[in-house]
């Protein structure tokens, strides 16, 4: 339990204004923004998270979905996440973004959570959330107790000797398939940021999870343009049928041509640091036939700079498996 | 009642009647242990251990102390010596091959795991109530801060600074050498049961199986988390408590503070849920009442659901070995169960998993046997059949590998070795079903389409698989006070000091007493849950109907004789000289069947207009040692398996048991689907984790620790077969809240090998124990 200052912003630069003076925006920052509060909160009480300031930006508007005049979607930072994933554009032109978001923690939290909130979400590593156990991306240097701990549930892709947690969203894998361009206004202006290089992985500062800076505030996210002729879907694997992270997911958008794959944007959640974009086996699927031979060849490609660790050694079975399965739904090789 | 002193009239009990409490549990009326507005109420948060052995060199508590609100921090240096607090002694935990190294900071005060394990049990639970600087697990309470506000007392919790003297705690129950308990505490019997010759047995079948199977760490987790507020008035204590057992919580604390018991009232109107982990006292409940005392005010104190896990109970881990052996008919020719499961440095308590095995099967040589490991974790305890849920587990899973090894129909194998009577004790069954429970279950489940073979059946991409197994728990019974009263308007009410843990103990209460009075339920009030009533057993191992339900019947039915008594000896009564039997009771009326009688209200109003009384304490008696008295009943599943992806559903579980008469037949239903979804879990999801190095309970809140949502549970069909059972209880009941859960895990493990061909020996079945 800590004091904090509460701030409700009435306007972004005040929210930006008092937000720069924070001395990071990464872990530990001492001030943060707070959407619908269902990760911060709930870190805070758990001592993991111990802003001195709250910035509340839920009266700053930001919540609208509307057509960008390219033919893409503007979503607004403060759209809710049940209202992303109902809305009929993103059902009909990006299904795996629905998917990912309906896939993900609860109706009760997908009415609260926001899209920048969801975007911004901190690992569910346990060391991370348990304050008595040693963890660098809470504590630098402190160490990592997930390495030869619990890891079941982590990353096996993008690991490094520091951490080896996983990025934990649904919709940020979506995102990543999806191309998506995080646009964000700090003390110095506006800037955009490929979804891509949106997060960081650990290496040496696990601490660090994204680009921002102090004051930076995600103001909406962009969607390019759908390809009309590609289908897009979400996978997810875990244990219980919902209400659980997962340990293994895919976001595929995919356009067959010919009997071909023409068009592949691939992302995996569950295994990676961070939102884990697929590239080399985008580019080996491309041109080459729709079928099970090659979709286990891509599968098998997708894991290749897999890194088990000592429980989740499964994974690297179930992210090709996931893939795999993915693509089949997409290109209708398989029904459900 | 079937009692032939009653009118005709649709009983009461066995009616799926509403609960009488739900409006109050819905409109939030029901008040809860935490839940009551004391003036001068001040609130206690708990110092937990972060390292699970060695000592408290040092806290330091100067921050906390100055901090805003703060009004008191106890901690092992300036807790008041409680004159009966048990001392706990050196319980090493199990010796542990390795060097001694010494893990986080802080030197070790030489204490490491010592040499071979200390034999011995430790009988008594030992809660930790500040009386040494003893670490036994981490996540120990080891002080208590108690400010204005919770969330004073919780800033301040923060800021006591803690120093360890860290020894390397023994975490790896693999490795852990086995301590052979002297006595299965607390439930009783022996550690060893023989009959027969075992291997002989073994040495002499067709066929036989013998594997191990692992059941994991679990926890509890009730909707509401203990909490308790005590409150002094001179040397009289009252709590307000969280518990399953009030008069266990009174005994215990008084005994801590050297008081007489009739010194403390412990409270618990309801109690939102407990599974066993709210059975008995821990260390919170004397906490909060030293906190009390050394402040002077009223003190509340609420766990937090991290502190659920370790200082409240759990489940133990299991490790079962089952060697079976058959003829080539079925017929078992000996069954071998040792189990060895974990506990704590501070109470060698027994998880009593081979105690079906005992009875089952018609098994002429039988085998079974525990050990512990004790590891330095918080205390297992009981935990929803505790014993029949993890042995069911690993016995009915080896039925099911000897089916298959002998080509044999699971049910026709259980059928061909039914035991007619107790093959333990030679006693006759006070009832038993379970053939009747298999049939029912068989049928409505359709499992006579069943093709045997692994991997037979598809639907889509799924594989489909069906599996069974039997569940069973003993229906016991204790001794049980009941107070009952007629109210010159004509309503009764009647007192027993038993708890509401969401069971419908109120409901059934009702019900029971108002068919033996013969007036309306709505005409009765059934008051539970202080102990200024009479004494009724803690509402564990499924003994609430049958105790209290037997003491509520009796009393009710001395009140209306005592009634009906007045009214034949009265000569204004138009009763007046009939004979005692030929009075019948029905809806406030006493006849002799026609027009002749009056009502209840009509003969006290003769009688000075005041109430009739009647007291009653009633006890088990020589039928225990007649009859083998134990509830049974079979579980099938449907599982599908998506061979490729691992993901396992359940989409039907068709259920049938005998438990003696059904008091509710909405609230027994519950109690059954609460049992299989839990089940579920079991089978699939619950797990408690503990970090190998330092002992902390890791995923120690509900978005880790996994429970079966609704998006798990498929359909639940469930059947009672009527046996009303007079030996175990005059009301006929045996008791319902345990066996639900029995025999789940191992009908949905024995439908995944079914389905796949693979065969989980531990649990839970997770997504990796499944992809091949
Ligand atoms: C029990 C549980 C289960 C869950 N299960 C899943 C799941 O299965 N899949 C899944 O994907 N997610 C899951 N979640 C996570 C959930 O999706 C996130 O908590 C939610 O999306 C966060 O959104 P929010 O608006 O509440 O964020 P907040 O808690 O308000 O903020 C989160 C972070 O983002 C920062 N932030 C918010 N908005 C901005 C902004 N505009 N600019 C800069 N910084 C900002 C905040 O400062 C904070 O650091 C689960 C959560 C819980 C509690
Ligand atoms: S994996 Fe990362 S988040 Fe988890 S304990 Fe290690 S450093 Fe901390």
């Amino acid at each position: 339990m800590e004091r904090f200052q509460y701030t409700r912003a009435r306007t972004v630069s005040e929210a930006i204004g008092i937000a720069a003076h924070s001395s990071t925006a990464q872990q530990g920052a001492p001030v943060r923004y707070v959407a619908g509060g269902t990760t911060l909160v709930d870190l805070m009480k758990l001592g993991v998270e111990r802003p001195t300031h709250l910035v509340d930006i839920n009266k700053l508007g930001m919540n609208a979905i509307e057509r960008t005049k390219e033919g893409g979607l503007r979503i607004g930072a403060l759209v809710r996440n049940a209202a992303l994933a109902h809305d009929p554009t993103v059902v009909r032109d990006y299904r795996a973004l629905s998917e990912a978001l309906l896939s993900g923690a609860s109706a009760q939290l997908r009415n609260v959570a926001t899209t920048s909130g969801n975007l911004l979400q901190r690992t569910r590593c346990m060391y991370f959330r348990n304050t008595a156990m040693a963890c660098n991306k809470r504590e630098p240097g402190s160490g990592c107790s997930a390495i030869n701990g619990d890891n079941r549930t982590l990353a096996i892709l993008g690991t490094s000797p520091h951490c080896i947690a996983t990025n934990p969203s649904d919709m940020n894998v979506a995102l990543v398939a999806l191309d998506a361009t995080i646009h964000v206004q700090g003390p110095k202006g506006t800037r955009t940021i490929p979804m891509q290089a949106f997060h960081l992985l650990p290496g040496d500062t696990p601490d660090r999870e994204t680009v921002l800076e102090p004051g930076d505030l995600v103001t909406h996210i962009t969607l390019p343009p759908p390809n009309a002729r590609a289908t897009s879907r979400y996978l997810k694997l875990r244990d219980r049928a919902s209400y659980e992270f997962a340990l293994a997911s895919a976001a595929v958008v995919v356009e067959v041509a010919g009997g071909q794959f023409h068009y592949v944007r691939l992302a995996m959640g569950g295994v990676g640091t961070k939102p884990w974009r697929m590239s080399a086996v985008e580019e080996r699927l491309t041109g080459a036939a729709v079928d099970d031979a090659t979709i286990r060849d891509a599968a098998q490609l997708a894991v290749r700079d897999a890194k088990p660790q000592s429980e989740n050694g499964f994974k690297v079975e179930l992210a090709q498996r996931c893939l795999a399965h993915a693509l089949r739904l997409a290109t209708g090789l398989a029904s459900i | 009642m079937s009692s032939p002193r009653q009118a005709k009239r649709a009983p009461s009990v066995g009616a799926p009647m509403d609960r009488v409490d739900g409006r109050l549990k819905v409109t939030g009326g029901a008040r809860y242990a935490a839940e009551y507005a004391i003036p001068n109420l001040v609130h206690a948060v708990m110092v937990t251990s972060t390292v699970a052995k060695g000592r408290v060199r040092a806290m330091n508590t100067s921050v906390a102390e100055r901090a805003l609100g703060v009004i008191k921090v106890l901690t092992p240096f300036n807790a008041p010596r409680l004159p009966g607090a048990p001392k706990p002694g050196p319980h090493a935990p199990s010796a542990e091959p390795g060097p001694q190294s010494v893990s986080g900071s802080g030197a070790s005060a030489g204490q490491g795991a010592q040499g071979p394990a200390a034999r011995g049990a430790v009988a008594m639970r030992l809660p930790t109530l500040l009386q040494d600087d003893v670490v036994r697990y981490n996540g120990q309470p080891i002080g208590l801060v108690v400010a204005d506000t919770l969330e004073h007392a919780r800033e301040a919790a923060d800021l006591v600074r803690v120093t360890y003297d860290v020894e390397r705690p023994v975490l790896d129950w693999t490795k852990a050498a086995a301590i052979p308990p002297e006595q299965v505490h607390p439930l009783g019997g022996e550690r060893t049961s023989r009959r027969g010759d075992v291997e002989g047995g073994l040495a002499a079948a067709a066929v036989s199986v013998d594997h191990t199977y692992i059941t994991p760490l679990e926890n509890h987790n009730p909707m509401e988390v203990h909490s308790t507020i005590a409150q002094w008035e001179g040397d009289s204590l009252l709590l307000y408590e969280s518990t399953q057992g009030i008069f266990s919580v009174r005994n215990t604390v008084a005994r801590h503070f050297g008081m007489a018991p009739d010194k403390v009232r412990v409270v618990a109107y309801f109690t939102g849920g407990g599974f066993g982990s709210k059975g008995g006292p821990w260390s919170h409940e004397s906490l909060t009442a030293m906190a009390a005392r050394e402040v002077g005010r009223p003190v509340k104190l609420v766990l937090t659901r991290r502190q659920m896990f370790g200082p409240v109970g759990g489940r133990p881990r299991t490790e079962q070995r089952v060697a079976l052996g058959a003829a080539h008919d079925g017929t078992l020719t000996a069954i071998r169960h040792h189990s060895k499961s974990t506990t704590s440095t501070l109470e060698d308590w027994v998880e009593p998993a081979t105690s079906q095995t005992r009875l089952l099967y018609a098994c002429p040589n039988v085998e079974t046997q525990y050990d512990l490991v004790r590891v330095n974790v918080g205390s297992p305890t009981f935990m929803r059949a505790p014993g029949e849920s993890t042995g069911t587990f690993a016995l009915e899973s080896a039925m099911d590998e000897l089916a298959y090894a002998l080509k044999m129909d699971p049910v026709a194998l259980r059928l061909k070795n039914y035991a007619e009577q107790d093959p333990e004790s030679g006693r006759p069954w006070s009832s038993k079903s379970l053939r009747q429970c298999y049939e029912s279950a068989a049928a409505r489940f359709g499992w006579s389409g069943r093709k045997a073979e692994p991997r037979s059946t598809r639907n889509g991409r799924w594989l489909v698989g069906w599996g069974m197994a039997t569940a069973t728990y003993p229906a016991r019974r204790g001794a049980a006070g009941a107070v009952a009263r007629m109210l010159p308007d004509g309503r009764a009410w009647v007192r027993a000091g038993t708890q509401e843990i969401g069971c419908g103990t109120y409901t059934s209460m009702t019900q029971v007493a108002a068919d033996a009075l013969g007036i309306a339920p709505g005409q009765i009030r059934f008051e539970l849950g202080s102990t200024d009533m009479p004494e009724n057993p803690a509402s564990t191992g499924s003994v609430t109907a049958a105790s209290t339900g037997s003491a509520v019947h009796d009393v009710a039915t001395a009140l209306r004789q005592k009634l009906v008594q007045l009214a034949i000896a009265d000569p204004q009564s138009p009763l007046y000289g009939v004979s005692e039997d030929a009075v019948r009771t029905l809806d406030g009326r006493l006849t002799t069947g026609g027009d002749r009688g009056e009502t209840y209200v009509a003969l006290l109003a003769r009688h000075g207009g005041q109430p009739v009384e009647a007291t009653i304490s009633t006890r088990p008696g020589a039928e225990t040692q007649q009859y083998s008295m134990h509830s049974f009943g079979a579980v099938f599943t449907e599982v599908w398996v998506d061979p490729d992806l691992a993901i396992i559903r359940v989409p039907r579980v068709v259920t049938a048991h005998a438990v003696g008469r059904i008091l509710n037949a909405k609230t027994a239903r519950s109690q059954i689907i609460g049992g299989v979804v839990w089940g579920v879990g079991m089978a699939l999801e619950e797990e408690t984790l503990i970090d190998p190095r330092s002992g902390r309970y890791i995923n120690a809140d509900l978005a880790e620790y996994h429970v079966p949502v609704n998006a798990d549970i498929g359909t639940i069909d469930v059947a009672f077969i009527e046996e009303p059972d007079l030996h175990v209880s005059s009301v006929g009941a045996k008791g319902i809240g345990e066996i639900g859960i029995t025999g789940v895990a191992a009908s949905i493990a024995n439908a995944v090998y079914h389905a796949t061909g693979k065969r989980v020996r531990e649990l839970p079945i997770r997504i990796e124990k499944v992809l091949s």
